[in-house]
């Protein structure tokens, strides 16, 4: 308990520190606030990148992706055979149902999905809140680039493969390049 | 004719205070409560930092109809806000800024100012009686009730002083006053300014218009320009609260230092007044409403024998002194 009174002066001491420090209040309309680069805003969609293999749809937990593809073929090159292509008709996320779990952009083997921070799309009418692919496609614009690696994390998997194709391939063109030296010298002599 | 005019000048600059203080005092606390609670406070009104925000609700309150409950005693439901507000000017009158700075000095000028504040009072009492409504009437007795509580030991605090300058006259009682007096009338001055923030039924002494128990006490019915009255009144009476504890128990228009010019006390006044004003806000911010009974028995325990006691001191060494 300590002195008596002390009680009151520490709560007189605690609102006058609160008055000296910054305010917490976000002035919102007026000032953006700055959100990390990972915030769930909105999902991004890259269509080059999408081939329609369905993981997102299927793994919505809400069903609230909508895709309609078909088939194309493709002329077959010189030599080749004739090649199908999935074409992506519709693609569709209802923002209204989308519960922002995030599941659609993991499972996308091809990195087709991306989140955006952005979140200013509240619409009037609820049936505006589905976004078709031409809208979806234009929250790309708004994908943040991806935070820098931790410097102290382990080496991303990427980079040591990247490192160890790009080893065998100089191996390989080393070992070719001796080869041809040995035939020169032999075709010479 | 130029006693015509100083008349004149005299009436604006009292009503000029009268408007523009209590609203300054409200600013003030709009924005220092928002801070202290990690809030910025209003931000858009008049542009600036909010700082027209007392303005633009004083024109909401206008635009507002103005509602009589049929119950009511509809005369003194009329009248109560006049009666709550009207005091507070009337006390803004007698009360000395600088030498020679004062609406009216009076011989008897805190004799007349301790009793017209009194009345302020009875504003709120009228306003719970007449609404009909058995929160207002709640309000209203707590009212009474914290009236009765702390009338006395506010009286009993001012007559310290007043024994002590051997006058009645508020000029008269910054004219005897010493620093040293801070040190001797200190129990005094605690006993003021704490009575008189339960007069005006400041946190933490609101309980008469405790709004999570009885919604808003006497002014419950009230809406619009009347119910603005009553606000408006509740900060004037802060603005004489900290006014008068300034000229009673601060030295007035005495500085720690000398201005050169007589008139320049206005600004010592102003200084102490405000920083009680700020005072004021700030136990509002920083603690919790009192019980009803511990109102009762923060007055008649403490406030009462500590304001018995230092009249009991004062006498002593009044005596000593001379």
């Amino acid at each position: 308990m300590g002195v008596w009174g002390s009680g009151l002066v520490k709560g007189l001491s605690v609102t006058l520190r609160t008055m000296g420090r910054r305010s917490v209040t976000a002035q919102y309309p007026d000032v953006l606030p700055e959100l990390p680069p990972r915030s769930r805003g909105v999902i991004a969609l890259l269509e080059e990148n999408c081939t329609v293999c369905m993981l997102c749809a299927r793994e919505c937990p809400d069903w609230c992706i909508y895709i309609d593809s078909h088939k194309e073929t493709i002329p077959a090159p010189e030599g080749g055979r004739e090649r199908q292509r999935n074409v992506l008709d519709r693609f569709d996320i209802d923002f209204s149902l989308c519960m922002y779990c995030g599941i659609c952009i993991e499972v996308c083997p091809f990195d087709a999905l991306f989140w955006t921070p952005e979140f200013e799309y509240s619409e009037l009418d609820i049936r505006d809140l589905t976004h078709d692919k031409a809208r979806l496609g234009q929250w790309m614009q708004t994908v943040p680039p991806p935070p820098a690696h931790d410097e102290h994390g382990a080496r991303p998997k990427e980079l040591d493969a990247a490192h160890k194709s790009v080893d065998k391939s100089d191996a390989m063109a080393a070992d070719k390049a001796v080869e041809e030296k040995a035939v020169g010298k032999a075709t010479d002599g | 004719m130029s006693e015509v005019i100083e008349v004149v000048l005299r009436i604006v600059l009292v009503l000029g205070a009268f408007l523009v203080l209590p609203l300054l005092v409200g600013q003030t606390e709009h924005k220092a409560m928002a801070h202290m609670q990690s809030r910025l406070g209003p931000m858009y009104a008049g542009g600036f930092h909010g700082w027209a925000q007392l303005v633009a609700d004083g024109v909401k309150f206008a635009q507002k109809e103005s509602v009589v409950p049929t119950a009511a005693d509809s005369t003194v439901f009329r009248i109560a806000p006049a009666v709550a507000l009207i005091p507070y000017l009337v006390v803004i009158v007698a009360i000395p800024v600088a030498p020679g700075w004062v609406g009216h000095d009076l011989d008897a000028g805190l004799f007349f100012v301790l009793a017209v504040m009194g009345v302020g009072v009875l504003g709120s009492l009228m306003a719970g009686w007449a609404s009909a409504n058995k929160f207002s009437l709640l309000g209203g007795l707590r009212t009474a009730a914290q009236l009765l509580a702390y009338e006395l030991p506010f009286l009993l605090a001012a007559a310290s002083v007043a024994m002590a300058a051997g006058t009645l006259s508020l000029s008269g009682i910054v004219v005897a006053w010493e620093p040293w007096w801070l040190l001797w009338q200190l129990p005094g001055a605690l006993v003021f300014f704490v009575a008189g923030l339960a007069e005006l039924q400041r946190p933490p002494f609101d309980m008469p218009v405790a709004d999570s128990e009885i919604i808003f006490g006497a002014y419950t019915e009230y809406t619009g320009l009347r119910f603005a009255l009553f606000l408006l009144a509740e900060y004037a009476g802060i603005v004489v609260l900290c006014a008068l504890t300034t000229v009673l128990f601060l030295g007035g228009w005495k500085g720690p230092f000398d201005l050169g010019w007589d008139g320049f006390g206005v600004v010592w006044t102003m200084a102490k007044t405000f920083v009680l004003a700020f005072v004021v806000i700030w136990l509002r911010v920083s603690y919790p409403r009192m019980r009803e009974d511990q109102l009762q028995r923060l007055a008649w325990l403490v406030l009462v024998p500590a304001a018995l006691a230092q009249l009991a001191l004062t006498g002593v060494i009044a005596v000593a002194v001379s």
